[in-house]
């Protein structure tokens, strides 16, 4: 039996194929063929042979491919190739860069979240230089069924060894019940957010905590891990807020229009009448059990004024946030999500004349004649953070204006 | 001499030969330290009596104009490169000479490109003895295995003028392929099916070769005007169907990025650029031919029309992003090299702003100046940089030979250098302890823009200074490197064999490091 793993098509870069043979006798044969063979050949043969060493294989010929794959990538499709062949549990961990340990809050902002497909290491390597709020590592849609298997190792080498820059680090799992197997692979890594897809019912969101639950207390590894429901179904959007109100863990939701209107069985319009029921429908959901709304990605990547007309119509409905599947549209999608200057300077003075108001210990709030009640109040300080966290506004802003 | 060099170490650290192709070498001194004396190199004396008395230079075939050059075992033939990879006729010419059983010629171009691969059978059959200008893709690698019978010398576009002024390379016969001529010589770049622009690159060898050909698809009468090359300067004219394949002066390179992190190097260049004060009214630059530099030009094309400002000049390769800021006024000038694609070439022929130059005006360093050093920023690419800034463009870290220099060393001189660079290439450190070859001195080498950080060369306080409070990334250049050997990985040492295979000239000459075949 041969075991291949991972790419080396023309188009690939970052990547390698490894194809390997268990056999009775002759010891471990590597042979390299790679473009930095210059450079890191006897490198790439040492960690080929650590591998096999780790479980425990003394007889193999082995064969790599490489288009200039970091060690991550060639320990993951190593990995997957000896797991075709042989069974075992063990899994081969890099070491744990201590600049991907930290831990995410639930409300900060989601507004640009990067699709990386979970099995094409070229995109992951520099997504974190676009600075999207997250990245999502996408074991869903975006990997091939019969690659479901080596995505999983790569992703979860990715959560380890891979620097994204200090951005949210997101996993898509397969959906329900294949994805809480994906849970074992992305949990005890440091993932700050799974997100869920296909959702269409509480009990869903309990089974995944259930499993993160089981594996935090097996593997030693607490700290929380915010879950996103994304809705893409009619009964989905029916219960979308027992799902919202599910768990404590769940701080946003996302709809997904693709298959949304897949299943109503209509088309898929840049206007979106089509879908304007769901979305509202999420949103009221996102908003009563008071977490984060997020719309669905914009699948043209080429045009970003429709793109610009699709965030803004998102962000009038009360969405928070875009998916991204390109990194051009990262600014695009937070420029627009952001609060504009009008928006900012109303929201500013009605901060401050709420500060003057607390500091003078009056119980009512005006500006000029007009008098501000609460939930604007409220709505303000929103805005205000928001700017602050986009990069809009200084963090002292109030601070240099009294200078 | 191959196999059995003596070399010296130089300036910059670099152990180079004192003697490359049987003819004795000094070896880099540091930046404007060798002041050669003399003169420059004297052509022959011409008669008008040995030359038709109607002007007529025509001879039947490019054949006939070779034997009429005198065409022998061991000259130097020099041609060029405006047509880059649509080049018909250096082919043809050593095609000739093979078949004439003419052995050890010395090719002179101003560059090689991918159409000059058929080359390597006639250096192996011992047609061409070596080559001295670039030897890229598939040449390098010949030479690199060790193959070329001589030594390869690469030079830049300023080093080659200067070599044929100063009479380091005595040319021969230089082949100038023209997209229009007359039948005295007059010939330009501007007009006929093969237009290409300019002819620059063949100015030092119409001046100084011993016997110049003119090749032409398109004869027009006397006088042909604008005359890029006079005709008082050339012994012979050969009209042939076809002189170059217009289309493929549109090189893969010329094309703007589509790539989101090489546009993400582009932006924090040009933002650098705004932030560091380079971009104001009245300022100049020049970005290379890469898919990175063209980006940076639009987003300098941006910027300027945001603030209402103009640029004074540009310097090319033009292409039709140059062209449209001329066009809207956000550039006043420009000062042009070569030309990239076919807008350059109509804009250069239409409009007077659009100056075709050549590397004596840009580049030639054994001159009283010249217009590389007036440029406020050039943005330039590398395959490599190291932490004491010196930058490579020829070879890669496996050292293998693939590209020429081209004008880059000439344009080091500009009053700010920046090379914005991948931090690694799949896993291909860029930013590394030692560069394979150096190319550049890092003394001339300002900022290295990479996606993850900003390093500033020290020697630039100024630099330093003015970005000091900006949100830039600005770090050290051995951060940079440890970033990518912490991502990459240390690489292992490279093992050269000792023979050297090509020599890369600094722009006065001398020798500014060696290329040594590669193992195995």
């Amino acid at each position: 039996m041969i075991a291949t793993a991972g790419n080396n098509g023309e188009k690939d870069r970052s990547d390698c194929l490894v194809t390997l043979e268990l056999v009775q006798s002759g010891g471990i044969q590597i042979e390299v063929m790679s473009k930095v063979n210059a450079l890191y050949g006897e490198d790439i043969r040492l960690l080929c042979k650590s591998i096999l060493d780790f479980f425990s294989i003394e007889h193999a010929v082995l064969e790599i491919s490489d288009k200039g794959a970091l060690p991550f990538v060639i320990a993951a499709r190593v990995e997957a190739a000896i797991k075709q062949l042989k069974q075992t549990d063990e899994q081969y961990l890099l070491e744990m860069l201590p600049e991907n340990l930290y831990h995410t809050v639930a409300d900060q902002p989601r507004t640009t979240r990067l699709y990386l497909p979970g099995n094409t290491p070229s995109l992951m390597i520099n997504a974190g230089i676009h600075k999207p709020e997250g990245v999502i590592l996408d074991l869903e849609d975006a990997v091939a069924f019969h690659k479901k298997g080596e995505a999983r190792l790569l992703v979860r080498n990715a959560l380890r060894n891979l620097s994204f820059m200090g951005v949210e680090r997101m996993v898509r799992i397969n959906q329900m019940p294949a994805g809480l197997e994906d849970l074992d692979y992305v949990i005890p890594h440091h993932v700050n957010l799974v997100l869920v897809p296909k959702c269409e019912s509480a009990a869903q969101i309990h089974s995944v905590n259930e499993r993160i639950a089981l594996i935090q207390n097996k593997t030693g590894t607490p700290g929380p891990v915010w879950l996103m429901p994304i809705i893409e179904s009619a009964r989905g959007v029916l219960k979308s807020l027992e799902i919202a109100e599910a768990a404590e863990n769940v701080i946003a939701m996302a709809i997904g229009l693709e298959d949304y209107t897949a299943d109503m069985g209509v088309n898929r319009t840049n206007e979106g009448v089509e879908s304007l029921f769901a979305r509202v429908q999420v949103v009221h959901a996102c908003k009563a059990a008071g977490i984060q709304a997020i719309d669905s990605v914009f699948s043209d990547v080429g045009d970003m004024i429709a793109l610009k007309a699709n965030v803004q119509a998102s962000k009038a409905l009360g969405f928070e946030g875009m998916g991204c599947i390109h990194p051009r549209q990262v600014s695009v999608i937070r420029e627009n999500f952001a609060p504009t200057e009008v928006e900012i300077d109303a929201a500013k003075k009605i901060v401050d004349a709420f500060k003057i108001a607390s500091e003078k210990g009056l119980g009512v709030v005006s500006l000029g004649t007009k008098m501000i009640d609460a939930p604007v109040v409220k709505r303000a300080m929103r805005t205000i953070d928001l700017a602050v966290a986009l990069g809009r506004l200084e963090k002292n802003w109030s601070d240099k204006e009294l200078e | 001499m191959k196999g059995k060099d003596v070399t010296v170490v130089n300036a910059i650290g670099r152990s180079v030969p004192t003697l490359v192709n049987g003819k004795s070498e000094i070896p880099y001194k540091g930046i404007g330290k060798h002041r050669p004396n003399g003169r420059k190199f004297g052509p022959i004396i011409s008669s008008c009596a040995d030359f038709p008395a109607d002007g007529n230079k025509l001879v039947p075939t490019l054949k006939q104009a070779l034997i009429n050059a005198g065409l022998k075992d061991g000259m130097t033939i020099s041609t060029h490169h405006h047509f880059r990879n649509g080049d018909l006729i250096a082919i043809q010419i050593f095609n000739i000479a093979a078949e004439m059983g003419v052995k050890n010629l010395i090719w002179f171009p101003s560059a090689s490109f991918d159409c000059h691969a058929p080359l390597i059978k006639h250096l192996e059959d011992g047609t061409i003895h070596h080559i001295e200008g670039s030897m890229n893709g598939q040449l390098g690698r010949f030479t690199t295995a060790g193959k070329m019978k001589g030594v390869g010398v690469l030079r830049s576009h300023g080093g080659r003028y200067q070599a044929v002024q100063d009479g380091e390379v005595e040319i021969d016969i230089a082949v100038i392929a023209a997209p229009s001529a007359d039948s005295f010589g007059n010939a330009n770049g501007v007009d006929g099916p093969a237009a290409c622009g300019l002819l620059g690159f063949a100015l030092a060898d119409s001046q100084y070769a011993n016997k110049v050909i003119v090749v032409t698809d398109n004869l027009v009468p006397f006088p042909c005007v604008p005359w890029h090359i006079q005709g008082n300067y050339v012994d012979h004219v050969v009209q042939v169907d076809q002189v170059g394949i217009p289309e493929k002066i549109v090189s893969g390179t010329t094309a703007i990025t589509k790539s989101p992190d090489r546009l993400f190097l582009a932006e924090l260049t040009s933002k650098f650029c705004d932030q560091a004060g380079i971009i104001r009214d009245g300022f100049s630059f020049q970005a290379g031919a890469g898919g990175t530099a063209l980006s940076i030009g639009i987003y300098f094309a941006e910027m300027l029309k945001a603030k209402g400002m103009k640029a004074r000049f540009a310097r090319g390769g033009s292409n039709k992003f140059l062209v449209e800021m001329l066009e809207d006024g956000l550039v006043e000038y420009i000062l042009d090299g070569q030309t990239f694609d076919l807008e350059g070439v109509k804009s250069m022929r239409n409009n007077p702003n659009h100056v075709n130059t050549s590397p004596f005006t840009s580049y030639n360093y054994h001159g009283k100046g010249n217009f590389a050093q007036l440029l406020d920023v050039v943005i330039l690419g590398a395959t490599e940089v190291d932490v004491n800034f010196n930058a490579n463009v020829v070879t890669h870290s496996d050292g293998a030979l693939l590209h020429g220099i081209g004008g880059w060393q000439n344009c080091l001189f500009a009053k700010c250098t920046i090379l914005p660079i991948p931090l690694f290439r799949d896993r291909i450190p860029v930013v590394r302890e030692e560069v394979t070859t150096v190319c550049g001195p890092g003394e001339l080498i300002d900022v290295i823009v990479t996606e993850r950080g900003i390093a500033i060369n020290p020697l630039r306080t100024d630099l330093l200074d003015k970005v000091k409070d900006s949100d830039l990334p600005i770090r050290t250049i051995h951060e940079l490197k440890e970033e990518a050997e912490r991502i990459c990985g240390t690489p292992q040492k490279q093992v050269f064999d000792d023979e050297i295979v090509a020599v890369v000239k600094w722009v006065d000459g001398t020798i500014l490091d060696s290329i040594r075949k590669l193992r195995n």
